[in-house]
């Protein structure tokens, strides 16, 4: 009877999480649709060029559907994303689908590497920070994220580049891989460091990493800087309350405490900013890919912009937002499975 | 009237007139944050900040930041030019100074969008509740959903550059947690008794939510407006850097950076300084507003 109670309400959760995610993606392609519609360059002229006769000017004009009513646009719009299409590049002449295929894993490697950078990293300092409490680990943990919150990423990045590329010389410029080593490794997943593994290439995994770890680096410190953070004001949270006393009165070790007692009860919280941060990286990477010349999704959407490819941008947009949006409500319902309160309320 | 005077009007438990409590008020947040070291910067710094935009030519010496001279491109520091000149031969110094100037507008313009939008929303949805308070806040997390740079960039290239452009870019993407913020705020205060007061003294709907709701939320508004600052004019430096910002030869600090980005290896002030400027007064606001939450809400401290 319980269990049959507890998969009502699990189903019953997850029906309602699919309702949330549904109206966000409708929402999401309202806005993306907007843009595209409103836009103040004509579309037919965007497709067809100035010098189009009249006849070929209202034929495109139908073909794309542009003499019916909005409602109706959107919905056609809709079904067409539905079923991938996400119109053409005018950039790759390309369908940007692929494009956004063939960008995708840069993006993905780039983020991957920065969380786990920022979690490794992060969440240890916060712990420590928020234990130690008003003294100089905690304010070490404290300038470092100001300075976090306050620097701009595309300046960290060529400063990055300036110190470490251009003057120390420790890792590679910008790019991926230098073209020595371009082509060498099949794609499978896209993402070069599994790829180069799987075949054994180990010098063009070396290469890869001295291109990315830079990147990777600038990026994982806005992620640790938020991480350490929020696990700071956790862990001062749960250390306030009486079980941690009633554990180091019964002789626990003070660490002991945090580490066995606190910990485990401030993971709950830290899976939903760990997601946050993930999500925020897959889109904070633009500015980051523009300057490394990394070419992800950041860099098609930018360099889609300035062609006034505007498929591909609102493509792009697209994916990066669904991305955005799938991660948040993951967590978010993580966040429901993990934390045995919330799971029976 | 002396100082220990004026002091002491303005400390008074038992203001006479609702201004003497309103100066008073304002009075006691000042010297907290004056006794607050970390507040203390950040309000010099963003006082430093409006001086250079409002005293831009005085402070350039009469140095225009946009006349190329191609004689002197590229020259590092010097008595003449402090902090060296670009790739036009313009005076980086000056170009900081002016850049103040369209930081601040950028800044000013999306704080009085987005704070009216916000606190709209959130009011609306909290004092009448129903169906409307669900629309509105669906709309809202719906657009707290997206990914802010991206839509604000694609936003900005259907728009067109332009600082106008990028104002309503960031705008349309900043306003969701005022919404949530106001919301929360008046879902409490519209329980309260004095609201019930002014309700049964027969006060309309809207004119209990501009005088007696939205002057509550207005503290706890700025701020949270004041700690999104910098994440606000980092966006914007971002745009800037993308080239959807001000548009040349506006001296804008991201634009800036980017223009100093061929050259990075041998020429680095050229992207250098403006980036330090980007970062020393969104580190500003960032401690300002730590020390405004401090003394207006210390429990979220």
């Amino acid at each position: 009877m319980i269990l049959r109670n507890r998969a009502a309400l699990f189903a019953s959760r997850l029906l309602r999480l699919a309702g949330t995610v549904l109206l966000t993606f409708v929402g999401l392609t309202a806005v993306t649709f907007s843009i595209g519609r409103f836009i103040p360059v004509d579309p037919v002229i965007a497709v067809v060029g100035d010098h189009a006769t009249h006849e070929v000017y209202e034929k495109t004009r139908l073909a794309m559907g542009l003499d019916r009513s909005i409602p109706e646009q959107y919905l056609i719009y809709l079904g067409r994303i539905v079923h991938g299409d996400l119109g053409q590049s005018m950039l790759t002449s390309q369908r940007v689908i692929d494009d956004l295929y063939q960008y995708f894993p840069a993006t993905f490697e780039l983020a991957t590497v920065a969380t786990l950078i920022g979690v490794l990293v992060g969440i240890p300092a916060g712990v420590i920070a928020g234990a130690q409490k008003g003294r100089w680990p905690d304010h070490l943990v404290r300038v470092v994220g100001l300075f976090g919150y306050s620097v701009p990423v595309f300046w960290l990045g060529l400063v990055g580049l300036f110190i470490f590329y251009g003057k120390l010389d420790w890792v590679a410029g910008p790019g991926r891989l230098d073209v020595a080593y371009e082509d060498i490794v099949t794609r499978h997943t896209g993402v070069i460091l599994i790829d180069s593994a799987l075949a054994g290439e180990w010098d063009v995994f070396r290469n890869a990493f001295a291109h990315l770890i830079l990147p990777a680096s600038i990026l994982g410190y806005f992620s640790l800087a938020y991480i350490a953070r929020m696990t700071r004001s956790f862990m001062i949270d749960q250390l306030s309350q009486e079980y941690v006393t009633a554990a180091v009165i019964k002789g626990r070790s003070f660490w002991g405490a945090v580490w066995h007692h606190a910990f485990p009860n401030i993971m709950v919280p830290l899976i939903t900013v760990v997601g946050l941060s993930y999500a925020s990286l897959l889109e904070g990477a633009v500015l980051t890919e523009t300057v490394f010349a990394w070419p992800g999704l950041g860099l098609y959407i930018t360099r889609s912009l300035f062609n006034a490819d505007m498929n591909a941008v609102l493509g792009g947009t697209l994916v990066v937002g669904a991305v955005f949006i799938g991660v948040n409500m993951i967590c978010d319902f993580l966040y429901r499975i993990f934390d045995p309160r919330l799971r029976f309320a | 009237m002396t100082v220990a005077a004026l002091h002491s009007w303005l400390m008074t438990d038992t203001p006479a007139s609702r201004r003497q409590a309103a100066t008073g008020n304002a009075y006691r947040a000042l010297l907290a944050i004056l006794a607050n070291p970390a507040a203390l910067a950040g309000l010099v710094i963003v006082s430093l900040l409006l001086v250079m935009a409002a005293f831009a030519p005085l402070l350039a010496g009469g140095v225009s930041p946009i006349a190329p001279d191609l004689l002197h491109r590229l020259a590092p520091s010097s008595a003449e030019h402090w902090f060296g000149t670009d790739e036009l031969g313009r005076d980086i110094y000056a170009r900081v100074v002016y850049g103040a100037r369209v930081t601040l507008t950028i800044v000013v313009l999306v704080s009085i969008v987005v704070a009216p939008i916000g606190l709209a929303v959130g009011t609306l949805s909290g004092y009448l509740g129903g169906w409307i308070d669900v629309a509105l806040m669906r709309i809202t997390d719906i657009f707290l959903a997206f990914p802010r740079l991206v839509l604000a960039l694609a936003f900005a290239a259907a728009l067109g550059p332009g600082i106008e452009n990028a104002v309503i870019a960031i705008s349309l993407t900043a306003w969701p947690p005022y919404a949530r913020l106001a919301r929360a705020e008046t879902a409490t205060i519209a329980r309260s008794d004095f609201i019930a007061a002014v309700v049964l003294q027969g006060a309309s709907t809207p004119r209990i939510l501009f005088r007696h709701i939205v002057p509550l939320c207005l503290s706890s508004v700025i701020v949270r407006l004041t700690l999104d600052m910098a994440g606000i004019i980092l966006t914007a430096a971002g745009l800037g850097f993308l080239g959807l910002g001000a548009q040349p030869p506006t001296a804008e600090w991201g634009a800036m950076v980017s223009s100093g980005r061929e050259v990075v290896l041998d020429q680095w002030w050229v992207a250098t300084i403006p980036g330090i400027a980007i970062f020393v007064v969104s580190l500003g606001f960032n401690l300002l507003g730590d020390g405004l939450r401090d003394v207006f809400d210390p429990k979220s401290a």
